[in-house]
């Protein structure tokens, strides 16, 4: 679900072909029928936007006829646990969680805490009394709150009482039920229910099933809480920790997952560590209170933190000077993608750097990006080739429309050619955490250097300048640790001495650190990314290790390695039950052995080794010994996974079914429409179309959704130059139904015309029954498919999808939501010139209700 | 039921000797392509192979359209109003199938027969190769090949077709298309082993209830015209479902029928003449 896993993870989806071939039902459920669809065993069509439905009518399938794993609810899930008796639910409040406030737009959490706790950010008492880790500040996912000794007060393990979290998720879900699904998903009752059969047969001690999905999930206003449903499912399922389980994130770029674990995200730092806050995090004590949390591993968050400091400084990191930590540059709430972008639009940035990206036909709105890249002083572009945001001021929509000129756009661009990944050295992380090193096979040509080159020489340089000033500012870049050894005639850096800083060292002995228990708070241990510590274990460069997978189980943990600690399915304590034994021979991952006192079995265990199933953790414990022996989920506070999720959550506890921001319909659940808490961004530049009800509606009937192609990458910077890939979809095109095509007037081949208040482009019609109408609601509803690789540049041109879609986010994560919202479609090609921009002038004068 | 065919090679294995290598081939189970492409990419890669023209078709995804010169692997897609599997009982069923067409190196190699410069001749793997310094262009092999495989290169003259990476199995390697198939719909190996693997394939998917299912290119499965074929495939649908003739069959395999049935017409026109001339000169 959410995913088109064939299409873009061909080479993973051998090992989907490979389950199948061995008797395993693939349910593929999605709007369209893709080339996964095609191997799967079965599809289920649905309106895209209604995942939440869908999923949370599999809630309530479970719960009601009672196929949910009782034992392992019970032992390893917040089930029992009781929440505060002031919590009300959307049933309550016809769509809102308690605790909603409209003039701040956000929600006060506190009723949603475990009752009978007094919670705060992390440890500690604080003067102003509640404080909870929101969003930005508080990493990943808020580490689970402060809990006393890792046991909430109150539990019910007859999940019987009223307020448990069992018994709220059951009312919550209680009106998902199969024909609701149906109505608001265009899905059959009887499809419906011959899925939630079929993954209830598959679950339990014998068998278990895994979901996979990409940004279908994410790349909404409730991104997050669809993950949430499915790990909601997992949960009950007990497929959570356990073989053939899980919820694998099939993420959509060879080293994406490795770009958030090192980050290139705003708001963390390597390990997921919080990004300092101006507000909340004003010294260096309140940010440890803040982050270390008094139970789990991220108890020991100093000294992650510290090591981090100590290989970004080296020596002039020192516990007098609290680690640099006053130096340190801040974020002041949400200063993601697309706040910056908006800030750019309005002249509040000077320079920008893209490296790898290209926003102009990539990222959500893609027009306004183009806008507003034409209002910076510079821009400095690495790729492969000059893609469509370096050329912005020269070949785009809006140069040919007019609405740019070329002589007044003030930026000055700097194009820097990029060294291709069979010209370095690095690593891959992929889905699975699985960091895997590729070597050079050729240098770069001419001026292409790769970005360790760019990074290494351009912080040489800027240290080289600024090594005489006095300036206050430039303390921190003065006191970098920025000695690599280089190689070859242009000094390429030694990635393999990154990836030994990344994985750490004792400072004293010089000795490679196995493992991040070995981690110091005290300036005596260096280490880039606490998660990846031991990557480099034995000065050996564990990624490069290709020992095959039949020379070894079939976990092969001898081929690459993977975070943390070479283990290679988190929260695996849970593929045992309470008393330590595997809950099946057949599904036996890692167990309690009771002769050597240790947890052992096919992977490196999830938990303290000789932590023994009955322990009790004693009243003043804290960190990790703070989780007792039965709870496998030891980076939450409490040991336990969530179904109900006290805090780190913007938009709710539970998921809830929301319609998309731009939808044909209200939402069949509630009378609040969508996301309460979405990210709106209204302005002239960014227009909402109207949604179903509101005057000019009528022009935007259609949802329409984006999606890529096997043959293309992305924003296309890589495949639309490449003339093999080009030749294999050589022009943009839009996948209609015969019946929308009827409606609409399209003709197969030709072209078409697609349209929002924010712009409109021109695709080819290819008229297919992959993309089916669907009934909502007693309405027949069409869907308007469009792939989003094209740009004006390269071998082959065409429109860019995201040119028709606003900037709305997800509350929790600043995605965009681009997987649903509404357009309108006429036969033939789009007006040029200046008349674009008077056709889509027209078409938001007609959307505002004239 | 085809004529036996009466122009039988020789060249492999005989004229090889103990140079003469087990004869290999292709295995292309279409029942799991999933259409990504890579065959085609890798091909390309490896054998430099020119880009085939920017053309889209709106023909599914298949923006090849066909082999060629300049395509030596052509992923076919064929949308369906079809149930995903023989006992799916759903209302407006959907299927697709995807299939890596290739040149099938035919046991009665047509366009190895026409070739009037022995520029296309037999390896030792009992595969088909064209020299590319011999070939004069003449284009007799184009319209000799009954799965419309083999064509001139625009601009070059010179005709082009898969070699079955002749230069990687003298190294050891697999093709290109096979080592790059990410879900083993490719395979590649000696061909009675790849007929053993198409049958149990064939047998497994018969007994799932797929009886759609069916070989391609054996002698008893369309290859009578051509003696069997070194690319074996296993189809969903019948063959011209995916563009294949149904019953190929090479050209020249009566060509020694031709000769005897002209030199028959030859004598019958001579004898004719003859006697209208002696008949003529009673008068």
């Amino acid at each position: 679900m959410g995913s088109n896993m064939a299409e873009n993870h061909p080479v993973g989806f051998q090992w989907v072909m490979e389950a199948r071939e061995r008797g395993a039902r693939v349910f593929h459920v999605d709007p369209r029928f893709t080339r996964t669809s095609a191997m799967a065993t079965d599809w289920i069509g649905i309106r895209a936007g209604s995942d939440i439905a869908f999923l949370g009518g599999v809630v309530n399938y479970i719960v009601e006829h009672e196929r949910y794993f009782e034992d392992y609810v019970k032992s390893y899930t917040n089930a029992p646990v009781i929440i505060d008796e002031s919590f009300e639910d959307t049933e309550d409040l016809d769509g809102f969680f308690s605790g909603w406030d409209p003039e701040q737009g956000e929600y006060d959490v506190r009723s949603w805490q475990y009752a009978g706790m007094e919670v705060h950010g992390a440890a500690g008492q604080r003067e102003e009394g509640f404080q909870p880790t929101r969003g930005e500040a508080s990493g990943h996912g808020g580490h689970g709150g402060g809990l006393e000794h890792g046991e909430p007060p109150e539990e019910d393990e007859t999940l019987q009482h009223p307020h448990c979290a069992f018994q709220l998720l059951k009312r919550h879900f209680s009106r998902y039920t199969p024909e609701l699904v149906s109505e608001t998903c265009g899905c059959s009752v009887e499809q419906f229910l011959a899925y939630c059969e079929a993954i209830c047969d598959n679950s339990g001690p014998d068998r278990t099933g895994a979901f996979c999905y990409a940004v279908g999930w994410t790349q909404h206003t409730v991104g997050v809480q669809y993950i949430r449903t499915a790990a909601i499912i997992q949960q009950l399922l007990g497929n959570i920790g356990r073989p053939g389980g899980g919820i694998m994130a099939l993420r959509g770029h060879a080293s994406i997952q490795g770009s958030t674990d090192i980050p290139t995200l705003y708001n963390i730092l390597p390990g997921y560590l919080p990004m300092p806050h101006t507000e909340t995090y004003g010294d260096h004590d309140s940010y440890m209170e803040a982050n270390t949390s008094p139970t789990g591993w991220w108890g020991n968050f100093e000294s992650y933190w510290v090591s981090l400091m100590k290989a970004y400084f080296g020596e002039h990191a020192t516990r007098e000077n609290d680690w640099l930590f006053r130096k340190l540059p801040r974020i002041d709430d949400d200063n993601s993608a697309y706040w910056t972008t908006l800030q750019m639009l309005d002249g509040n940035v000077k320079g920008y750097l893209i490296a790898g990206e290209n926003p102009a036909v990539g990222n959500t709105h893609s027009k306004l990006h183009r806008l507003a890249l034409a209002k910076l002083d510079w821009l400095v572009v690495r790729d492969v080739v000059e893609i469509e945001s370096a050329a912005f001021w020269y070949d785009s929509p809006e140069i040919e429309s007019g609405e740019l000129k070329t002589e007044e756009i003030p930026t000055e661009i700097f194009f820097l050619p990029a060294a291709a990944h069979t010209e370095k050295d690095g690593s891959f992380t992929n889905t699975q955490r699985l960091l895997q090193w590729h070597w050079q096979a050729t240098e770069p040509k001419e001026d292409a250097r790769s970005e360790l080159w760019f990074y290494f020489h351009l912080g040489r340089l800027i240290k080289q300048r600024l090594a005489d000033s006095d300036e206050p500012r430039d303390e921190l870049v003065k006191a970098l640790r920025w000695e690599y050894p280089t190689h070859s005639q242009i000094q390429e850096p030694d990635a393999e001495s990154v990836l030994a800083e990344i994985s750490g060292w004792e400072i004293s002995t010089g000795e490679y650190l196995d493992g991040y228990p070995k981690l110091k708070p005290d300036g005596s241990t260096v280490c880039g990314c606490w998660i990846y510590c031991g990557s480099y274990k034995d000065g050996v460069n564990q990624p490069a290790r290709k020992k095959p997978r039949w020379e070894q189980s079939y976990v092969a943990p001898e081929w690459a390695w993977s975070w943390p600690a070479n283990r290679r399915m988190l929260y695996n304590r849970a593929s045992a039950d309470p008393d330590g034994k595997p809950w099946s021979e057949r599904k036996q991952y890692v167990s309690w052995d009771a002769d050597d006192r240790v947890w052992s079995g096919l992977d490196v265990p999830d938990f303290k080794e000789d932590k023994p199933p009955d322990y009790v953790p004693p009243d003043d414990a804290k960190a990790e010994d703070a989780i007792a022996g039965v709870h496998p989920f030891i980076m939450q506070a409490d040991g336990r996974s969530w179904l109900f999720v006290p805090q780190g959550l913007e938009d709710g506890p539970l998921p809830t079914h929301y319609e998309p921001h731009e939808s044909p319909f209200d939402n069949p659940f509630y009378a609040q429409r969508a996301n309460p808490r979405r990210q709106q961004f209204p302005r002239p530049e960014n227009p909402y179309n109207p949604v179903n009800g509101q005057p000019g509606s009528d022009a935007f009937p259609y949802v329409a959704t984006t999606y890529r192609l096997t043959e293309h990458h992305t924003a296309g910077g890589m495949s639309r130059f490449v003339p093999y890939l080009a030749e294999l979809q050589p022009a943009m095109f839009c996948e209609v139904s015969p019946e929308l095509a009827a409606e609409a007037g399209l003709v197969h081949g030709d072209w078409a015309t697609i349209y929002s208040t924010r712009s409109a482009i021109e695709a080819r019609v290819l008229v297919t029954d992959r993309i089916p109408p669907v009934e909502v609601q007693g309405r027949k509803t069409h869907q308007v498919g469009l792939p989003y690789h094209w740009g004006s540049r390269g071998l082959t041109t065409g429109g860019s999808a995201n040119d028709l879609s606003a900037v709305v986010l997800d509350p929790n994560v600043h995605i965009q939501e681009v997987k649903a919202f509404s357009v309108g479609i006429r036969p033939g090609r789009r007006p040029r010139g200046r008349a674009l921009a008077e056709f889509v002038e027209r078409v938001r004068e007609d959307a505002n209700g004239s | 039921m085809a004529a036996e065919p009466t122009v039988t090679p020789h060249a492999w294995p005989g004229s090889y000797g103990d140079d003469a290598k087990e004869r290999v081939g292709f295995f292309t189970d279409t029942s799991v392509c999933i259409g990504c492409k890579a065959c085609e990419v890798a091909c390309k890669e490896w054998n430099l192979v020119p880009e085939d023209g920017l053309v889209w078709t709106g023909e599914s995804y298949d923006n090849t359209s066909e082999l060629g010169a300049n395509t030596w692997r052509h992923v076919a897609f064929v949308e369906q109003n079809e149930p995903l599997r023989l006992d799916g009982d759903q209302p407006d069923a959907l299927r697709w199938l995807m299939s890596s067409d290739v040149c099938k190196h035919c046991t009665h190699a047509a366009c190895l027969d026409v070739c009037p410069t022995g520029a296309l001749f037999r390896t030792e793997y009992g595969t088909v190769v064209i020299q590319d310094d011999v070939c004069n262009g003449c284009g007799y092999c184009v319209p000799a090949c009954p799965f419309g495989v083999i064509d001139r290169r625009e601009g070059d003259g010179r005709a082009f077709k898969c070699t079955l990476c002749y230069d990687r199995l003298g190294l050891d390697l697999l093709p290109a298309c096979a080592k790059a198939c990410p879900t083993g719909s490719i395979s590649f190996g000696p061909l009675d082993e790849m007929e053993a693997k198409a049958r149990a394939r064939l047998d497994r998917l018969r007994g799932e209830g797929v009886s759609d299912a069916r070989l391609y290119g054996t002698p008893d499965a369309g290859g009578e015209g051509v003696g069997g074929t070194g690319s074996i495939f296993l189809l969903l649908d019948r063959p011209e479902v995916y563009g294949l003739p149904s019953e190929p069959a090479a050209p020249s395999r009566d060509l020694a029928g031709a000769w005897g049935a002209a030199a028959v017409a030859a004598s019958a026109l001579v004898l004719g003449v003859v006697a209208a001339v002696l008949g003529g000169r009673r008068r």
